[in-house]
């Protein structure tokens, strides 16, 4: 116990550094996850290929590797990131790809009579896409988001390994120093979980104040 | 800028390491399916005070990331008097990690067998084990296959990881290079390749085998 409250202010830093990355990657991600994922639904087959290779690519390489490149291969072409900088970039690279395919499956979710709807009505494809579909599809992406933001809580423990002094780095430098191995760890861990419990428990809110505006067609599968 | 000559001398390396990745990779998801299968009875035991425990264990395992766990496992082991490789760490910590996600995938394959299935069996009086291995099993193959594809491509991408408890595969050796010849451009891009070309190559053999299981099951769906 006395070890915890000794590296009391590493923790809480490195719990800083942790949600600042998770904040500022998820960001990233979901302004990435929906712009591929409308690309992936474009009219033109060259940018659809496009985007379907850019996703691909990115949910192909482990991010692991992807964090490393950033920040340690990058510099070679004269671009030096700092190490938090490479690991939200990084972190939302990877994760706007896997994000891209929740986009696509909600915006498929949303059924063909919609666009039907919107054409009979005189809506141009525009209008029907930012003003019906968009809308309804946001809604439709709540439920798989939380375990998508579960997903991304854990990636950012691996920019510890690009030395960015979040919980993960802050930890393991503690355990160094002190050998106190069981305590610290546990209360890391235990860390992350609350972390987590919140992120699921805020998007669980959201689903549920904007349930009502989900239109009947959705519930019936 | 890259230099080709350098990244051909280096190759030799890093496919003998791939194959720890391999091995690790092949080896963790094995254990894992063993592993989701007594989680999976445990969460659907009778007494209600193990099948809640076995959730919240499975729920805190899943959400927190694995490179924690790596780090607490390796470390706090030996305090326990366990003393265990750096491979075995990870292997253990790995199928531990990805046997609840299969758990969770099994329950999905579970519940996806239609109840009348169930009713079907009852009626016909077989025996409960009759039931399971050749009405339910069978079935509940199909189904899972695209989840549990999924999670052995994630945990391969995962396997980079294990560099920080230094087991010598890809991502350790890639860095070692770099240290050693202050070039990390090559190796790095190099196992970046080598991961996207596997994880790409594993994803079509999934989909290979859910082609051929689909051809004799997908009339039951």
């Amino acid at each position: 116990m006395d070890v915890l409250i000794e590296a009391r202010w590493l923790v809480l830093s490195g719990t800083i550094v942790t949600l600042r990355v998770f904040v500022l990657s998820f960001l990233f991600a979901a302004i990435l996850a929906l712009l591929l994922g409308l690309l992936r639904q474009s009219k033109h087959a060259l940018v659809r290929g496009a985007a379907t290779c850019w996703v691909e690519f990115f949910r192909g390489v482990s991010t692991v590797v992807q964090l490393f490149w950033l920040y340690f291969a990058l510099p070679f072409f004269g671009i030096s990131l700092s190490a938090e900088t490479a690991a939200i970039i990084g972190l939302g690279l990877v994760h706007g790809a896997y994000g891209s395919e929740v986009v696509r499956g909600a915006m498929q979710s949303i059924g063909r009579d919609q666009w039907e709807a919107a054409t009979a009505l005189g809506y141009s494809r525009r209008q029907t896409l930012f003003g019906i579909i968009m809308p309804q599809a946001l809604i439709a992406m709540l439920p798989p988001l939380g375990n998508s933001l579960v997903l991304l809580l854990k990636g950012t423990s691996i920019a510890s390994i690009i030395t960015v002094p979040e919980l993960t780095f802050q930890s393991a430098l503690v355990v160094n120093r002190t050998l106190a191995v069981v305590p610290i760890f546990i209360c890391v861990l235990l860390i992350y979980y609350s972390i987590a419990i919140a992120a699921t428990w805020i998007v669980r809110l959201l689903e549920r104040k904007l349930g009502r505006w989900r239109p009947q067609t959705l519930n019936i599968r | 800028m890259f230099d080709f000559s350098f990244a051909a001398s280096i190759f030799p390396q890093l496919a003998v390491a791939a194959i720890t990745t391999v091995f690790v990779t092949i080896a963790s998801f094995l254990f894992a399916l063993v592993v989701g299968i007594p989680l999976l009875l445990l969460r659907r035991s009778r007494w209600q005070i193990v099948s809640q425990t076995t959730t919240a264990v499975v729920d805190f395992i899943r959400c927190t990331p694995i490179l924690v766990q790596l780090y607490f496992l390796y470390f706090a082991m030996p305090e326990f008097g366990v003393r265990l490789s750096p491979l075995a760490t990870g292997l253990l910590v790995f199928s531990v990690h990805y046997g609840c996600y299969m758990s969770e995938v099994y329950r999905a394959g579970l519940e996806a067998v239609p109840r009348g299935q169930w009713d079907a069996c009852v009626a016909l009086s077989l025996p409960r084990v009759e039931t399971y291995r050749s009405i339910v099993l069978p079935q509940m193959i199909y189904p899972i296959i695209p989840a549990a594809g999924n999670y052995f491509v994630h945990l391969f991408k995962e396997t980079p990881l294990l560099a920080s408890i230094s087991v010598v595969e890809m991502m350790f050796v890639s860095a070692e290079i770099g240290a050693d010849r202050f070039r990390y451009l090559e190796p790095i891009t190099l196992c970046g390749l080598l991961f996207l070309i596997m994880s790409i190559a594993a994803a079509g053999l999934i989909r290979t085998a859910e082609f051929f299981y689909g051809r004799h099951w997908r009339r039951a769906w």
